[in-house]
């Protein structure tokens, strides 16, 4: 049999999932608790991946439904990707040392 | 762009946003962490743009145009202390965006590639979309409610009703049995009946949940973002979606474990809601002598102090005294007095408020400490001067049977002077008096926080 072909895609996709879990759960163990709230605010930028989702939507030249609500959701997630970084910007460039 | 080309590049931005997250590990790395980021992000978008599919780009670049601007203008203009509403505003967007990319995928699956021979959305893709769009109706309406709270729009105490919790269960179990009902016949009666119910429940959720718990529903409401990003990333079969909604999803969990740790909280007793707020106020309150002094009096013990150690809190904010206390803080160290600050956990409304704050007023990071890091130091300090802070340091936190019973607290009573800011003796959010008000020790400084501090640098 061969094996390879025989597992379904949608179990290497739940085996990155998970490992990426593992990841996120030791990187973000070390984040130190000053940077909590950078912290939520980049996931928060980086969580808005899901414009690629929209822009797809939004993508083909026919009028649909679908296009209008990717369209939205183009704009829902720039808000986000543009202020989440840049707030997070803002606020790491206070975090100074004594000089 | 060849499909491996495409998912090779999802890897990448991926790293990237991994290596965004492990920069915050210290200041120093955390600001070319975020510019990989920045990056990895503009690599996703990028690809995806340049694929095939995507042939019309009028509707996206005006889309980015317009958010893109809104979201520049927001991040520039916000006040620091309004973080917390800023965050729920976000992952509101976030919600809400999860939703309207699984129903566009809902009404064209043929253009994602997970369209069955009928045409239809694979039976797969349907199971993962059901809970993705759950999961992001609930992140969006409930963030709704945690911005409204914070901004001070929506009543900060507890709303409750007789039956809520079954209310809740019912509502649960309906909208199990649709993503079932959708999975089987994915008819849009069952697409969108269970996404309205799961703003509703997101809603109901959220109410009963005072504002001071608000540090835990704020890294929830983060989880759940990330958990509605890898549920749409599976419908949609995207890594980058995956990976990234996995990390988001552990980094929030990981915040409400620690803010609810720092409380001495069940994650469960604080969803199910009701703590705090004005049912507590009506605590007996005790007829003990209170010392009270003035900003000169203060100003006096602090400046013949050899340390100080600053805890702020929530009111800290509210009264928009950061800067002010810095001011304070740099004048005693000229009269060559040591001057630190300690952090609760859940000071303020969300994780980090306090350091940001201080960080934005320009005090020092060094000088900033946690609460295992300088619990100990409060027993050779001279003064801890308390600046809207409350419960976090509440001796009753060590008495058995207290509401806040063993929850882990700034020792400022070791201190040889207590001195704390306060409008009143008023309880604070966990309803019961402290004890530290009519301590020897203590002396209550009566005014709003900003005003006081003003007051103390004139002196000094």
């Amino acid at each position: 049999m061969d094996l390879a072909n025989s597992i379904d895609p949608f179990i290497y996709r739940l085996a990155i999932f998970v490992l990426a879990i593992f990841v996120g759960y030791y990187v973000v163990w070390s984040v130190t608790a000053a940077l909590h709230t950078p912290l939520m605010s980049v996931t928060n930028a980086i969580s808005s991946v899901i414009i690629v989702g929209a822009l797809i939507a939004a993508g083909p030249v026919e009028m649909s439904l679908s296009k209008v609500l990717g369209a939205v959701a183009i704009g829902l997630a720039a808000v986000n990707i543009f202020g989440g970084f840049l707030v997070t910007q803002r606020m790491l460039a206070m975090y100074k040392k004594k000089q | 762009m060849s499909a491996n080309l495409t998912a090779l590049a999802y890897l990448i931005a991926s790293v990237l946003f991994i290596m965004a997250l492990r920069g915050l590990s210290s200041p120093e790395t955390s600001r070319s962490g975020n510019v990989y980021g920045m990056i990895g992000m503009a690599i996703a978008v990028i690809t995806t743009v340049i694929n095939p599919e995507v042939v019309s780009y009028t509707w996206i670049l005006t889309a980015m145009v317009i958010g893109g601007g809104i979201g520049a203008i927001i991040a520039r203009r916000i006040a620091m202390t309004d973080m917390p509403q800023l965050v729920a505003a976000f992952h509101s967007l976030v919600g809400l965006a999860a939703v309207l990319v699984a129903a566009a995928a809902f009404y064209n699956p043929a253009a994602y590639g997970i369209a069955d021979a009928d045409g239809m959305l694979k039976l797969a893709s349907r199971i993962e979309m059901g809970i993705g769009v759950v999961v992001g109706a609930i992140t969006f309406s409930g963030s709704i409610i945690a911005f409204g709270k914070l901004q001070g729009i929506v009543t900060g105490n507890p709303i409750t009703f007789p039956g809520q919790h079954a209310v809740n269960a019912l509502m649960g179990a309906v909208i199990v049995v649709l993503v079932v009902l959708f999975a089987i016949g994915p008819e849009s009666e069952w697409f969108w009946g269970m996404t309205l119910l799961a703003f509703a429940l997101g809603f109901l959720l959220i109410i009963p949940i005072g504002g001071a718990d608000m540090p835990v529903i704020v890294s929830m409401l983060n989880s759940y973002s990330g958990w509605a990003a890898a549920g749409i990333g599976f419908t949609l079969e995207n890594t980058a979606l995956i990976i990234t909604g996995a990390l988001v999803g552990s980094s929030g969990a990981i915040l409400s474990y620690i803010m609810c740790k720092a409380m001495n909280r069940s994650f469960i007793s604080v969803l199910l809601g009701g703590f705090g707020g004005d049912t507590a106020v009506s605590a007996t309150r005790s007829d003990k002598p209170v010392k009270a002094g003035s900003a000169d009096d203060a100003a006096f013990i602090m400046k013949n102090a050899s340390s100080v150690i600053i805890v702020p809190g929530y009111g800290m904010a509210v009264a928009q005294a950061q800067h002010t206390v810095r001011e304070m803080g740099d004048l005693l160290k000229g009269h060559g007095v040591k001057v630190t600050y300690a952090i609760h956990p859940v000071a303020g409304r969300m994780p980090g408020h306090m350091n940001v704050l201080l960080a934005e007023a320009n005090v020092s990071y060094d000088e900033v400490f946690e609460l295992e890091e300088i619990n100990s130091d409060f027993s050779n300090t001279d003064v801890a001067f308390v600046i809207g802070a409350n419960d976090v340091t509440n001796p009753a936190a060590h008495e058995p049977g207290s509401p806040i019973a063993g929850m882990p607290i700034l020792d400022v009573d070791r201190a040889r002077t207590c001195l704390f800011v306060k409008r009143s003796l008023s309880p604070g959010y966990a309803g019961i008096d402290n004890e530290l008000f009519y301590a020897d020790n203590t002396m209550m400084l009566f005014a709003d926080a900003k005003k006081m501090v003003e007051d103390i640098v004139k002196a000094l």
